[in-house]
């Protein structure tokens, strides 16, 4: 049998309405949580919201998020065959899903 | 429901982040402008330019005598007969001035006794390629310009903000219509002048060494405002990226450097140097060129001799730890952690998108045919041919980059009033703020899908069956992705943002393999398996332009525009 990682993923547009959903991936030794992020979205849910735009090389530093309450890059923390949960970072302003408002105010269309 | 748009007014906006983006703010800027710097992630963070690893030609005779002529010379011969040489002399003229400005800025370039280094990179007829250690280059570029940016004043930067369209009033560009990411308002902008520096096309293909934001927007903006592109079919794959063991937190084309310094040697599955068979001997130095090395991988691939993975060999294992240690510095400890011990096993490696040599046709101030539109960086076409040489594409971000924002100030500063209409940003507002809509399609599969069509069928080999069908695959996309947005109008719906690069991606794909199906036979960084020979009577660059008909192409020839003037 193939092993699976369950990403217990947070979703919402606000604190108060959120809710859990646990999505099963197949796991493969080496990927990163950003991977199976992405195979979420191919293949179950698109709607799922996320920010990323380099993919592997951690250099736009745009997949900040916390795992297990801890701060990680996606791209960088490593998938495992086991429960991961995953919540936007809860010191910045939630947008939607994982995604929540990172950049600094000056560099805001809206301040 | 419909609230009022959001409206902004600016002099110059200038579309994209990277290092042509933000040298084109900060010069505009210089000149008196305001300056609206919009990026479609975060601002500098996002496009090529934070990913290039790697080195920037440039002739500034720092340790070994050069002058800007040579640079030119290998420039227009790795573009196989097809540059444009105004845009080849400028890139290769000014790219010295851009270096030395970017060092006043405390960039960091590396030194060796107190002069700035220039490393040897294949293709150039002497070491010209600057770096700043250890695959700290693109970073440290971007880096730069984000401070000077902070410090010059009159740049308003605005992140999450994808332009949907170009606001065309008679005949000229007034400005664009965007969707606000973060909070998914619509957003009119008016603008004396608009530059493109959105990048190149890489995110079409599934392996590709640039960000998710490189669907090809520029192109798709400009093709819809009615400018022509030109050199569509030339896809510079990069011949050694990274392919196993699975590698987190690095970018695949990070070997290039090490191939510079050490001389790494490229094997095939039984352990042969193979790129002689293919008419370069490389003897353990670095030499081929890119699209030379793209076509030996794959042909060995292909003979049965290639990696488990499907690509070559890379091994350092002829080099000591010392020397390994050297050259790499902290990078063999990020690695260590992916499992990579270079003193005991080779990697995989295989060709990867990487860049696009076609773009925005535009003249050497870096004006469009249409006013008010002008263009920075990748995304203008032409200046590298069929095939770029390697270092040249930070050097035309700068120097692109810092000519779109003088060129657009002047125009600017000319222009008393804007001439933006809302009547002319209706149709794409409608779209913007577009009612809610499931859609029965999945567009995160729709992208992978084009991904593999791309790179199946419209990678560094071609024949006209896999172009072809790959156009009718495209066809097919489009119809199913329809005219309206799905999605809802809501923060961060990753559905109609998709929705909307899709329109882009599929437009530019279509722009792609039309123009590759027309050009039958192989130069540079096209392959046609159908037609092997490069011929005399395709010594032309094709331009491509848009209408409800369809992509058109004519031909043309962008080196004659030289000697014309």
């Amino acid at each position: 049998m193939r092993a699976i990682a369950k990403l217990k993923i947070w979703r919402g547009t606000a604190s108060a309405t959120g809710r859990w959903t646990t999505y099963e991936v197949p796991f493969e030794p080496g990927q990163s949580v950003l991977d199976g992020l992405r195979w979420i979205r191919a293949n179950l849910d698109p709607g799922l919201a996320i920010r990323f735009s380099c993919i592997n090389a951690n250099a736009c530093k745009e997949c900040m998020m916390e795992l297990d309450d801890q701060t990680v890059y996606a791209c960088t923390a490593r998938l495992e065959p086991r429960e991961m949960i995953l919540q936007p970072l809860s010191n910045k302003r939630l947008v939607r899903d994982l995604v929540t408002e990172i950049a600094p105010p000056a560099e805001r269309l809206l301040k | 429901m419909h609230h009022e748009p959001m409206h902004v007014e600016t002099d110059v906006l200038i579309i994209g982040s990277g290092g042509a983006g933000m040298y084109a703010a900060i010069e505009a800027a210089r000149a008196g402008c305001s300056v609206l710097l919009a990026d479609r992630s975060l601002i500098g963070r996002g496009g090529a330019t934070v990913m290039a690893q790697m080195t920037v030609a440039v002739a500034l005779a720092s340790e070994t005598p050069d002058h800007w002529r040579h640079h030119y010379e290998d420039t227009l011969a790795a573009g196989r007969g097809l540059c444009d040489e105004r845009l080849a002399q400028l890139l290769c003229e000014e790219g010295p001035e851009c270096i030395r400005e970017m060092d006043a800025w405390r960039i960091g370039w590396a030194r060796k006794n107190g002069r700035i280094a220039q490393a040897f990179a294949p293709g150039h007829d002497r070491p010209r390629c600057v770096y700043v250690d250890f695959l700290n280059t693109g970073p440290a570029v971007s880096k730069t310009l984000r401070g000077v940016i902070t410090r010059t004043g009159g740049i308003r930067k605005a992140g999450d903000l994808l332009i949907v369209d170009l606001v065309r009033v008679k005949g000229e560009i007034a400005g664009a219509v965007a969707l606000h990411l973060a909070s998914g308002c619509a957003v009119t902008i008016a603008a004396k002048a608009t530059i493109l520096a959105t990048g190149g096309l890489t995110r079409l293909y599934r392996r590709n060494s640039a960000s998710a934001n490189m669907g090809g927007d520029g192109y798709a903006l400009a093709l819809r405002a009615g400018v022509a592109l030109i050199d569509m079919e030339f896809v510079q794959f990069f011949p050694i990226g990274h392919l196993a063991p699975r590698l987190i937190g690095m970018d695949p084309i990070m070997w290039d450097p090490f191939r510079y310094k050490l001389g790494g040697r490229l094997l095939n599955s039984e352990g042969e140097e193979f790129t002689a068979r293919y008419g370069v001997s490389e003897d353990g130095r670095y030499v081929t060129t890119r699209d030379v090395a793209t076509y030996a991988i794959i042909k060995e691939v292909e003979a049965g001799r290639g990696s488990p993975h499907g690509g070559a060999f890379l091994s350092f294992q002829h080099c000591s730890e010392a020397s390994l240690r050297e050259a790499f510095g902290p990078v063999i400890d990020r690695l260590a952690k992916n499992h990579i011990d270079l003193t005991r096993m080779p990697v995989e490696v295989a060709p990867i998108a990487h860049y696009h040599m076609g773009g925005i046709i535009a003249d050497e101030r870096m004006m469009t045919e249409v006013p008010g539109l002008l263009v920075a960086g990748e995304a203008v076409g032409g200046a590298n041919g069929a095939n770029r040489l390697s270092g040249n594409a930070i050097t035309e971000a700068l120097v692109f980059g810092r000519r779109a924002g003088r060129s657009a100030s002047q125009r600017a500063r000319a222009m008393r009033v804007h001439s933006f209409q809302a009547q002319a940003a209706r149709s794409a507002l409608d779209l913007v703020r577009a009612e809610p809509k499931q859609g029965d399609i999945n567009t995160a599969a729709m992208i992978e899908r084009l991904q593999g069509v791309m790179a199946n069928d419209v990678g560094p080999f071609r024949t006209q069956a896999k172009l072809t069908r790959a156009l009718s695959s495209i066809e097919e996309m489009m119809r199913a992705l329809g005219e309206r947005p799905i999605g809802d109008s809501g923060a961060f719906d990753l559905r109609r943002l998709e929705w909307f690069d899709l329109r882009n991606m599929l437009l530019v794909a279509r722009a792609v393999a039309t123009a590759a199906v027309a050009r039958s036979e192989s130069r540079g960084a096209h392959q046609r398996e159908d037609f092997p020979e490069m011929l005399p009577a395709w010594q032309f660059n094709q331009l491509a332009r848009w209408d409800e008909h369809g992509i058109t192409l004519a031909k043309t020839r962008a080196a004659m525009h030289a000697a014309a003037q």
